[in-house]
């Protein structure tokens, strides 16, 4: 063998062994006999909220928490399928309906922020700050007159679903095969915003991924704060009858942490740019997001901790 | 207002240069153990599939036996087996309503790398072969006629097609830490567990984070050039 293929192949080796020391180091270092799977939106993990909640969680109760940030829409498959031990999900009358089949077990309100919708700054559609139905019913106008573009995550995610709703609401029924104006990204919050922000058209986004990445688009908002835009997000407990291997216990523990004062008081004080993203409202869930449930959830919670009884 | 909108299309790019600098060199905790979980995932891969693929590629090149082309037809079409396909096939057996449920190891390293035993198997197995074929018949007959045992021919020919064997498996490799679709699908992008290159690029440009995204993109770039260096020393004859 020729002397610079042998130091290839000591380079080799070296690079191999370096890689399989020092990764299962680092591998070890992070992983712990206690972990459950979190399947979420792209909207909790991408705004940075969840790597600044489960640190406190993970410290106090020595358990992992490994997140699936996927749509809601996948969220759902995945806990149908047992490959996830919790749910934190925002699209409500899905939720209920993966209670009713008993794919879930409880659904407990933690959360919410709300949708607006962004456009360019020149705002060809002429959408102000009027009620919802005027900028909606704009938007169609502006589109069928091909002024304008809106595009759709696509994708049966939670903000899929509540932009059909607010379609279906003023009795229209957008079809990305015959309308051009109306497109269909099929892709996460983060990069239908960039999408839209490329082609300079409108978009409804979550307002947590808004104010965490609006810095890097050139878009404003033209519609905010109709009722029907609030977001409530909720927390699902996946049945631990359906499949083996749910690590039901430890999920429990992780949705009495996002309940407890202490953790609906960080997600009260997390803040991008001095800005607050999430709202939290265990406790006042009926108020808000029409939760019906209030006592009895409160009731449900308090067996794991304590007497917090929510925030006013 | 003319000359923002330049400066905004021209700072990632300039961004990612430097934090990709800033990155390498600061020894961030979590940069390492991305770094470290693609080439383990890549490399093991591949390695399971050269153990495997060498002595059987190198069979089928030798020998002669019935269905050779049919299976030669079906080793060509998984060469270029679309990686999000193999991730789905990998996600449905391993998920806990799939036959293997109950191995708990999806959204795992294992399951990554499985899917990229898939993944690089076949490429390393075909380029094996055609590379044992493709030494002359003439090398063959004249090492058999000096009294070579089967073994020793086997050897021999594996040696004097090693230029394209280690072809085969750099394409492999390659394909194998640059490939998204299937890790994303079975690994999940888990942070500090399954985040690839690859994954944190797509997750990082969703999130806007365009300086990280292409200081991924670079360091990645980077590390397989480093480690194509040894291959290509170990593939090219000393003049």
């Amino acid at each position: 063998m020729k002397k610079n293929q042998k130091i290839a192949l000591w380079g080799l080796s070296i690079i191999i062994i370096a890689t399989f020391s020092f990764g299962g180091f680092i591998y070890f270092k992070h992983q712990s006999e206690k972990k459950i799977i979190l399947a979420t939106t792209t909207s909790t993990y991408d705004s940075g909220l969840l790597d600044y909640l489960l640190p406190v969680f993970e410290e106090q109760n020595g358990i992992t928490v490994e997140i699936l940030s996927v749509g809601t829409g996948q969220a759902l498959s995945i806990g149908q399928s047992g490959d996830a031990d919790v749910l934190l999900v925002h699209a409500r009358t899905r939720e209920d309906e993966f209670i009713a089949n008993e794919y879930g077990i409880h659904r407990t309100c933690v959360m919410y922020n709300d949708f607006i919708l962004v456009g360019p700054s020149s705002n060809p559609a002429h959408i102000q700050n009027q009620n919802l139905t005027t900028a909606l019913n704009n938007l169609i106008s502006a589109g069928e007159n091909g002024t304008i573009s809106f595009y759709s995550r696509g994708d049966g995610s939670g903000t899929h679903s509540k932009e059909l709703a607010l379609w279906d609401s003023v009795g229209f029924t957008p079809n990305a095969f015959n309308m051009t104006w109306y497109k269909e990204t099929g892709a996460s919050m983060g990069s239908t915003l960039i999408i839209t922000n490329e082609n300079q058209g409108y978009t409804l986004i979550d307002r947590g991924t808004w104010l965490a990445t609006k810095a890097t688009v050139d878009l404003v908002v033209v519609h905010e704060g109709d009722p029907i835009l609030l977001n409530p997000y909720g927390a699902i407990l996946i049945n631990p009858e359906i499949h083996s291997g749910i690590n039901f216990e430890m999920a429990r523990e992780f949705v009495a942490f996002l309940v407890s004062e202490q953790g609906q008081t960080l997600i009260n004080e997390y803040k991008v740019n001095g800005e607050q993203l999430f709202h939290a409202d265990f406790g006042n869930c009926d108020k808000l997001t029409g939760c019906s449930t209030t006592s009895t959830e409160i009731e449900y919670w308090t067996n794991y901790n304590g007497n917090f009884t929510g925030f006013d | 207002m003319e000359i923002l909108p330049v400066s905004i299309k021209m700072n990632p790019i300039l961004v990612g240069f430097s934090e990709a600098f800033n990155l390498l060199f600061s020894f961030d905790e979590e940069i390492w153990s991305i770094i470290f979980l693609s080439f383990q995932v890549s490399g093991i891969a591949t390695l399971i599939s050269v153990i495997f693929a060498l002595p059987l590629g190198s069979y089928m090149g030798l020998q002669e036996f019935r269905w050779k082309k049919t299976i030669s037809t079906i080793i060509n079409t998984c060469m270029g087996f679309p990686t999000v396909v193999l991730g789905l096939i990998v996600f449905l057996l391993l998920s806990k309503s799939g036959p293997l449920g109950n191995l708990a190891l999806l959204y795992s390293p294992v399951a990554m790398i499985i899917a990229q035993i898939l993944l690089t198997f076949p490429i390393i197995l075909g380029t094996t072969k055609a590379a044992v074929e493709s030494v002359s018949s003439s090398v063959k007959e004249l090492l058999l006629s000096l009294g070579s045992t089967r073994f020793q021919l086997w050897k021999s020919l594996l040696l004097e097609s090693r230029k394209s064997t280690i072809s085969g498996v750099i394409m492999a490799f390659g394909r194998a830490i640059s490939e998204v679709g299937a890790v994303m699908i079975v690994g999940g992008n888990i942070r500090w567990y399954t985040r690839t290159f690859t994954t944190a690029i797509i997750m990082q440009t969703r999130m806007g984070d365009f300086g990280m995204a292409i200081a991924l993109g670079m360091i990645l770039l980077l590390l397989t050039f480093i480690i194509n260096i040894f291959l290509t020393h170990l593939q090219t004859e000393e003049a």
